[in-house]
């Protein structure tokens, strides 16, 4: 019998999606049931407080979750968020409802024994809830008790190798694609690139000294599957400077149709034959594919690297083999000014350890940043407010044609003084010889 | 600047605020008339002593001096 009524709850449970409700409620059951004999160490209710909370939230229109709090681990700033309930009578099980971010390992490998340890610990001292993962990427802990977390933290440090995650003003838990380990498009190494900076970066990651928060993304290839672009305030994009590499028999494969293009992808629905010309060169962005004598031809010149040929036809064509990343800057979700994607600012680095070339851009944006961003400010409405050249300055980057985002509409040129050769000043004598007063 | 001076200035200036509890780290190196980096080390050592505590929302962190204000008598943890 549930411990509240949840009309309302219960109603999300009748589409045809699986709902979190019919989670939320297997496992109030569960505890409720306690088959394993665990020694809960927060309310056994605590998931059926969960469902009445949501369910008078919902009546009410507002959330009956109060605004952040003071609770941690000693010495990190991030890591966990302070939840606390403001009906605590009505609903003891929640009172308190704290989550921690636990740092997902890069491109989220695990082993089952890991997993199950990791279940095991947060049915002992958490909710059994668990969202995997977050948007952020890590692995996320959904409430405990303050007297938990410390607890937690020793458990989690000692004994399974592993550490909290970012949150609040903080470099946040940097998270990547699967790379190299399973995806044959990986430019470079995604896992080890954000291994190293996760480590290099723990007083940033775990001590918070930001105007706000600081993301880290990292895809292998254009595909993006992390959404670095679009998300992360710096985005590490896979790409390669040579030419994309062609086998013109596979090509003709696919045209003959022997080969399902999209690795097979799609294939739920009759498209009809495969039709290059459509499907693939029609719909490059740059327009730089052609067909000659039945060979595909790409002026890899124009080509911009966004995937979508080597993604239809992934037999036939094959990224190319001077590899290496961009560095976008400065994404962000809508919270104070609109979405915004990621601008270029290096167009090709090498991605070669200690990343020491890396580091530097990293360390000036952040010196830049922390000097200039107002308190809540991202570095993407940083850079709109004080434009794109003071980042370049800020960075020491040289402005390059792969910048410009579209041809200019102001006709004025500003000119700094520094930039003029021999300054602003002028020799008026030498002025008088040519000119009458 | 001396640790020692560096905390003085920050516990000074965090008692005048009479109305304001919390405070973003921009507000402490403002205090402290340091850049950012090198405010960074006496603030993290004042954390690790107990005067300054976090505060986080989930997507910002605040600081205030540790078991001031409404927040730590409302959830009983001072
Ligand atoms: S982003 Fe590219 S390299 Fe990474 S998993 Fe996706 S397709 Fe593969
Ligand atoms: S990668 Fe994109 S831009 Fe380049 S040739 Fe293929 S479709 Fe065109």
């Amino acid at each position: 019998m549930a411990k509240h009524e949840t009309p309302l709850l219960d109603q999300l449970e009748s589409g045809p999606w699986p709902s979190f409700v019919s989670d939320l409620k297997q496992e109030a059951e569960a505890r409720a049931k306690n088959e394993k004999g665990i020694d809960y160490q927060i309310p056994v209710d605590v998931c059926d407080d969960l469902l009445g909370v949501l369910e008078l939230s919902f009546k009410h229109g507002r959330t009956h979750w109060k605004h952040g709090g003071i609770v941690g681990v000693f010495g990190y700033g991030g890591g966990v968020i302070g939840r606390y309930c403001d009906q605590p009578q009505m609903f003891p099980g929640v009172a308190h409802f704290h989550t921690m971010r636990v740092n997902q390992p890069a491109g989220k490998f695990y082993t089952t024994e890991y997993l199950k340890q990791l279940c095991d610990l947060w049915d002992l001292r958490g909710s059994g809830l668990t969202n995997m993962h977050g948007s952020t990427g890590d692995i996320i802990l959904l409430g405990t008790t303050t007297p938990q977390l410390e607890e937690i933290f020793f458990e989690l440090t000692h004994n399974m190798n592993q550490d909290l995650g970012g949150s609040g003003s903080n470099l946040r838990t940097p998270s990547d694609c699967v790379g190299q380990a399973r995806c044959e498009w990986s430019c470079y190494d995604t896992q080890a690139l954000c291994h190293d900076l996760t480590v290099e970066y723990q007083d940033e990651l775990h001590r918070p000294a930001f105007p706000y928060k600081f993301k880290f993304k990292f895809d292998g290839c254009p595909n993006c599957c992390v959404a670095s672009i679009a998300r992360a305030d710096i985005s590490f994009i896979g790409t390669w400077r040579d030419d994309i590499k062609i086998d013109q028999e596979a090509v003709a494969a696919y045209v003959g149709g022997e080969v399902p293009p999209n690795g097979g992808a799609h294939s739920g629905r009759d498209w009809g034959p495969f039709d290059i010309q459509k499907e693939v060169i029609g719909l490059c962005p740059t327009e730089c594919m052609w067909l000659e004598g039945g060979k595909l031809m790409i002026d890899d010149r124009e080509c911009t690297r966004c995937m979508h040929c080597i993604s239809v036809m992934p037999r036939a064509l094959r990224i190319g083999d001077d590899r290496g990343c961009s560095i976008l800057v400065g994404a962000k979700a809508p919270i104070l000014d609109g979405a915004q994607m990621g601008s270029l600012l290096v167009p090709f680095i090498k991605v070669e350890e200690p990343y020491d070339e890396i580091k530097e851009v990293i360390e000036s944006i952040w010196d830049y940043w922390m000097e200039e961003g107002k308190n809540r400010e991202r570095l993407g409405e940083l850079m709109k407010r004080q434009g794109f050249q003071r980042l370049l300055e800020m960075t020491n980057i040289k402005a390059a044609p792969q910048h410009v985002q579209e041809p200019r509409h102001n006709p004025y040129i500003f000119w700094k003084e520094e930039e003029v050769e021999g300054g602003f000043g002028r020799d008026v004598d030498e002025f008088r010889k040519h000119h009458q007063r | 600047m001396e640790y020692e001076e560096a905390k003085e200035k920050i516990v000074a200036g965090l008692s005048k605020k009479k109305s304001k509890t919390k405070f973003y780290f921009n507000d402490l190196a403002k205090i402290l008339g340091e850049k950012p980096r090198a405010a960074k080390k006496f603030i993290t050592q004042m954390v690790q002593e107990e005067i300054l505590e976090y505060w986080s929302s989930g997507s910002t962190s605040l600081y205030g001096l540790k078991g001031v204000g409404k927040q730590a008598h409302a959830e009983h943890e001072d």
